[in-house]
């Protein structure tokens, strides 16, 4: 037992819950700006697979990891476009276009990498990206090591939280966002074209889910495997309702999964026997039990799933 | 400037609601000619060895079958939910769930004879199902909880649950893969026709069909859950007990897709594995959505899936094309259905500016 109050162990989980975490923040986030804008977009599964594969094939094919990361946030932009159009536009049910789009991109990101690298019995690896020490906080001690030797991709995310929060509730952007979100009959009645801010809502927040499904390729592991996502897009379609639609307490969300998955995997490491199996359920437990509780508040954007059709707004 | 809008449409017959789901059956075969032509297959040898990889041979029509009868089950189960619009997206854990208790019961049942066991299984699949699909039911019900969400989430408890068994007490013993042992031989399905793996399962899927059938049209019940789908506070007006209908619902839906794993256990695999089912669930829902919610539609929503799965294996090794198209042509079936539905409802109109 000594061996879990070790330094190193303590240090290479915090590292591990980081790393672990970025992916869910990525994904979180995208999903937070969605859903305040009134779209709940379960394509995010499927973008991020599309993301991950995508972001391999580049890299793969261009050797420059950003040209990866780049393409994979253009493939998440053109899933929120195609999500927009069904869901948006055609003002189509949100449940089914999103499940329509992650069935479809997961079917093609598995059909595009077949196509492309055929069955090898050794799949095709690149090179991913280093961990980055930053000078001075990398040697605080304790936490330091972990919290500050990080992928580049991961201060992205950290950086990104803020961010997205000052974006949704300090700019006008964001009131506009959120008023469409909440009441789309008022939005458009004071002049916001709701169509247009749902649209670009979900072109952004696909390119973070892309971005997000990249990370897994390009810095967590060298290779695409097609269960690399394994349901990391449901975590952060629940870490948005575990963190009541608001970017700071989704991203805590998103480390709590980064540590329990992190912690499994030191566990492992260890060879003490827990069956990780019942660490990964715990997030997913968590977030019923938000649920129950969210359903007593009024946090919910208004406007969630109702498609907004300028006729019909009475209806 | 020209816009076009989206307004609603007059009623359209009753023939519409046959000939749209067809419509948007061809319609995904023609976009399906992108995805094969960007693979380099040659476009008419890739629709003849899709078609003939699923119904050319004696063996490969009776397989359309057996991979049919999961996703029968599962498509009604979806379809049964979503009439009472309870989003049921839960099937794949529900199926899990089935395929779990049978495994249970299907290793531990000793030398019972198999009237007796089969029976046990299926009984107890069906309710492993749907009590897992019940949760949910009664948390929307109770406690106001979005179904689409929790059923998602319970998916994936229910795999972990079973990963978290696989590696534990169920595990083979001296295996270091997540599997179980094998079940014994009275717990198997009988197999009906010789040389194939036409099974009893595909023939109870078959006979859910003409059930459901059955509830949504000759019984009190099937219009109850009709009515709280149509307008859950008018049935509520009339007196109806919506609650109850919803989990009651929820019970059998979840029921249909524990079924789907008992037979894809019992006649399959015969040991429970973590990729027991390949997403049967969720391509449920496709199904269900391209069957028009209907019994009947899903009967030959589901034979359709069966043929693009079970055929793109031949088309693959005929002509390169990978077998993952069968889950591009899932995806894009299911937003072809979604457009052609809305035009059953809505039509364009031109308005000038």
């Amino acid at each position: 037992m000594s061996q879990l109050l070790d330094i190193a162990f303590l240090s290479g989980l915090i590292g591990a819950t980081m790393r672990m975490a970025t992916p869910i923040i990525f994904a979180t986030l995208g999903e937070i700006l969605v859903e305040r804008a009134g779209v709940l977009n379960l394509g995010i599964e499927g973008t991020m697979l599309m993301g991950a594969m995508t972001g391999f094939l580049v890299t793969f094919s261009s050797g420059s990891l950003w040209l990866g990361v780049l393409a994979a946030a253009a493939v998440g932009m053109l899933l929120g476009l195609l999500m927009a159009f069904l869901a948006v536009h055609l003002g189509l049910s949100q449940h089914v276009s999103g499940l329509g789009i992650t069935l479809f991109a997961t079917g093609l990101a598995m059909f595009i990498y077949r196509l492309h690298f055929g069955s090898p019995t050794v799949p095709p690896i690149i090179h991913p990206f280093h961990q980055i020490s930053l000078p001075l906080l990398s040697s605080i001690p304790l936490i330091g090591p972990g919290l500050f030797t990080q992928y580049s991709l991961t201060y992205y995310a950290w950086l990104l939280i803020p961010a997205l929060s000052i974006l949704l509730y300090k700019t006008n952007i964001g009131l506009k966002i959120r008023t469409v979100g909440e009441n789309p009959v008022v939005a458009d009645t004071v002049g916001v074209n709701v169509l247009l801010t749902r649209t670009l809502c979900l072109v952004v927040g696909g390119a973070l889910m892309g971005v997000g499904g990249a990370f897994l390729t390009l810095a967590h592991q060298n290779m695409f495997l097609i269960d690399v996502v394994s349901g990391r897009g449901w975590v952060a379609i629940a870490m948005v309702i575990f963190g009541n639609w608001d970017p700071l307490k989704g991203a805590f969300g998103a480390l709590i999964f980064g540590f329990l998955d992190g912690l499994q995997l030191r566990l492992q490491g260890l060879g003490i026997a827990v069956s990780f199996h019942i660490f990964l359920m715990i997030p997913y437990l968590l977030t019923i039990v938000a649920l129950i509780s969210v359903s007593r508040k009024a946090s919910i954007p208004a406007g969630l799933l109702k498609p907004y059709r300028r006729e019909e707004k009475g209806g | 400037m020209i816009r076009i809008r989206i307004i609603k449409r007059k009623p359209l017959p009753a023939w519409a609601k046959i000939v749209i789901p067809i419509a948007a059956i061809v319609a995904t075969l023609i976009l399906s000619a992108i995805p094969i032509l960007l693979a380099g297959g040659d476009l008419w040898k890739s629709y003849f060895y899709l078609f003939y990889g699923a119904l050319g041979t004696r063996f490969n029509l009776l397989e359309t079958f057996v991979k049919a009868s999961p996703l029968l089950l599962t498509g009604l189960a979806v379809a049964f939910a979503f009439r009472a619009k309870f989003w049921n997206i839960g099937a794949e854990g529900q199926l899990l769930a089935g395929a779990l208790i049978a495994t249970v019961l299907g290793v531990h049942m000793g030398n019972l004879p198999r009237p007796i066991v089969l029976p046990l299984i299926i009984v107890a699949g069906f309710l492993a199902g749907g009590i897992w699909a019940a949760i949910p039911g009664i948390l929307k019900t109770k406690l106001k909880v979005d179904d689409v969400v929790s059923t998602l989430l319970l998916n994936y408890v229910m795999w972990h649950i079973m990963g978290a068994l696989l590696f534990g007490p169920l595990q083979q013993p001296g295996s270091s893969w997540p599997r179980s042992a094998a079940i014994v031989n009275a717990a198997r399905y009988p197999i009906l026709l010789p040389r194939s793996r036409f099974h009893m399962g595909i023939l109870i899927a078959f006979f859910a069909v003409f059930v459901i059938w059955f509830i949504n049209n000759k019984t009190t019940f099937g219009y109850r859950s009709k009515a709280v789908g149509v307008n859950i506070r008018a049935a509520q007006f009339g007196g109806i007990n919506t609650t109850s209908v919803i989990v009651w619902t929820a019970l059998v839906s979840g029921g249909l897709a524990g079924l789907a794993g008992v037979g894809e256990l019992c006649a399959i695999q015969y040991r429970l594995i973590m990729d027991i089912s390949p997403g049967y669930g969720y391509t449920g829902i496709v199904i269900a959505m391209l069957g028009n919610l209907h019994p009947v539609g899903v009967l030959f929503s589901a034979i359709f899936f069966s043929v693009i799965i079970v055929g793109a294996q031949t088309m693959s090794r005929m002509t390169g094309v990978p077998t993952y198209i069968a889950e591009v042509i899932q995806g894009m079936a299911l937003m072809v259905m979604l457009i052609f539905l809305l035009f059953m409802e809505y039509r364009l109109k031109v308005m000038k500016k």
